[in-house]
């Protein structure tokens, strides 16, 4: 979709404000959101790409108001209402009303955390061979789904060079909406600052993404 | 976590958020959907575990040891696997190696893919408007902020981490650092030499 979660190139922001020894979480509450958030992703309730969709599509001006683990909250719980994981009387009551049917792999216990502190493998086989190699010129498609993508908008349409083969994995325009992982080739395409920005970008600027087979064509 | 627990100091929207947290918290644990001590394991692994020293260390022994440099550069997660002193590492990891001709800079415009287990949770700037904005399309104003100017003709390289791979800058080691052990050599490779946004921090 075309979010406000899509920053790339955009002005206005101001500058960097780096915070001096920074501790992991700022609030107990922020360390709480992002364990519930790698607990439910982990034991089979929502993927990675469903809960990136559902903190790309808080209203723009939540998104950018909201601090970091508060846009993590919102979807999180948003997502959950949405799949009929928990209600939203649940949620106004603060306690469960009935009983849900069970996560995937059952309740995240202590047996469970080894497993999400490393990532999992995104890695998965298919059958076709990659249709692009290291070199080759390739367009971004411009594509304006209103779904989920990763194929940021300051690329679409721009002419770039792959460079990087990263193997086959699941393709995230599928999976954030309970569809089949779909698994697709990766590349790293790599475009210079003047094809994305113009005749006044910095000459010495390359930027690359990481994009799914199906967001390139040849060029 | 008490350490961290200081809620008291801000205003009644964060006394909301973990009224609200707690609520949710509470439905999924009588749901049978999280084990609240699973949570406070994760948390903890978070604060006290799972840091920029990890990759530091990687860093250090690259500076070092040419044939892991290579192994590194080639394929990130199976030559940290080789390290037993290290965090697990999972796979997708892709180092990126500065030179006097390259400079490497690592975004996630989309939202904030970090290289979590080499580096711990990103810090706020790294998952900020200002950051993800601008890195891709002023990667050198960006560095100015954090006080870093690089000579005109380097290029710059800006990874933008689009997918499930993730990257980790292999900065420059310093001169005047020959001789120096794996150990002091971590001592000066800090968090945002790793991503990009800054150098190695050679104490006086």
């Amino acid at each position: 979709m075309n979010g406000v979660h899509d920053m790339g190139g955009m002005d206005g922001f101001g500058r960097v404000e780096v915070e001096a020894n920074e501790p992991p979480f700022h609030h107990s509450w922020e360390g709480r959101v992002m364990a519930m958030s790698r607990a439910i992703g982990a034991n089979g309730g929502v993927n990675i790409d469903a809960q990136r969709f559902s903190r790309e599509s808080l209203p723009p001006p939540v998104y950018l108001a909201s601090s970091y683990y508060k846009k993590w909250f919102l979807a999180l719980q948003q997502l959950m209402i949405g799949r009929g994981m928990i209600g939203a009387d649940e949620v106004a009551a603060g306690r469960a009303l009935r009983t849900s049917p069970p996560l995937q792999r059952g309740t995240f216990s202590l047996k469970d955390v080894a497993r999400v502190t490393v990532r999992g493998s995104f890695h998965r086989d298919v059958s076709t061979s990659p249709a692009f190699k290291p070199g080759d010129k390739v367009r971004a498609k411009n594509i304006n789904p209103v779904t989920h993508t990763r194929l940021p908008r300051y690329v679409r349409g721009h002419v770039g060079t792959v460079e990087r083969i990263n193997g086959s994995h699941v393709f995230p325009d599928s999976a954030a909406h309970g569809n089949a992982e779909n698994p697709q080739w990766l590349y790293t395409v790599v475009f210079s600052g003047r094809e994305l920005w113009g005749a006044d970008a910095d000459p010495t600027l390359k930027v690359s993404v990481e994009a799914f087979e199906p967001y390139l064509d040849p060029a | 976590m008490s350490a961290h627990d200081h809620d008291h100091d801000h205003g009644s929207e964060l006394s909301e958020m973990q009224l609200r947290v707690r609520a949710l918290e509470t439905i999924l644990t009588e749901k049978g959907y999280v084990d609240p001590a699973a949570l406070d394991a994760i948390v903890e692994t978070y604060e006290t575990k799972i840091g920029p020293r990890n990759g530091a260390r990687v860093v250090a022994k690259a500076w070092t040891d040419p044939a892991f440099k290579r192994a590194l550069l080639g394929d990130a997660s199976k030559a940290i696997g080789t390290l037993g002193h290290v965090s697990r590492v999972g796979d997708h990891l892709i180092a990126v190696e500065n030179t006097p001709q390259r400079h490497n800079m690592v975004v996630c415009t989309l939202c904030s893919c970090y290289p979590w287990e080499m580096l711990g949770l990103p810090p706020i700037w790294y998952k900020a408007a200002p950051y993800r904005s601008r890195a891709v399309k002023d990667p050198r104003g960006v560095l100015a902020d954090f006080g870093v100017a690089l000579p005109k003709e380097t290029e710059i390289r800006v990874w933008d981490s689009t997918a499930e791979t993730r990257f980790l800058v292999l900065p420059m080691r310093p001169p005047g650092t020959e001789g120096w052990s794996e150990e002091q050599l971590a001592d000066i490779v800090t968090r945002d030499s790793m991503i990009g946004t800054g150098l190695p921090k050679v104490q006086p």
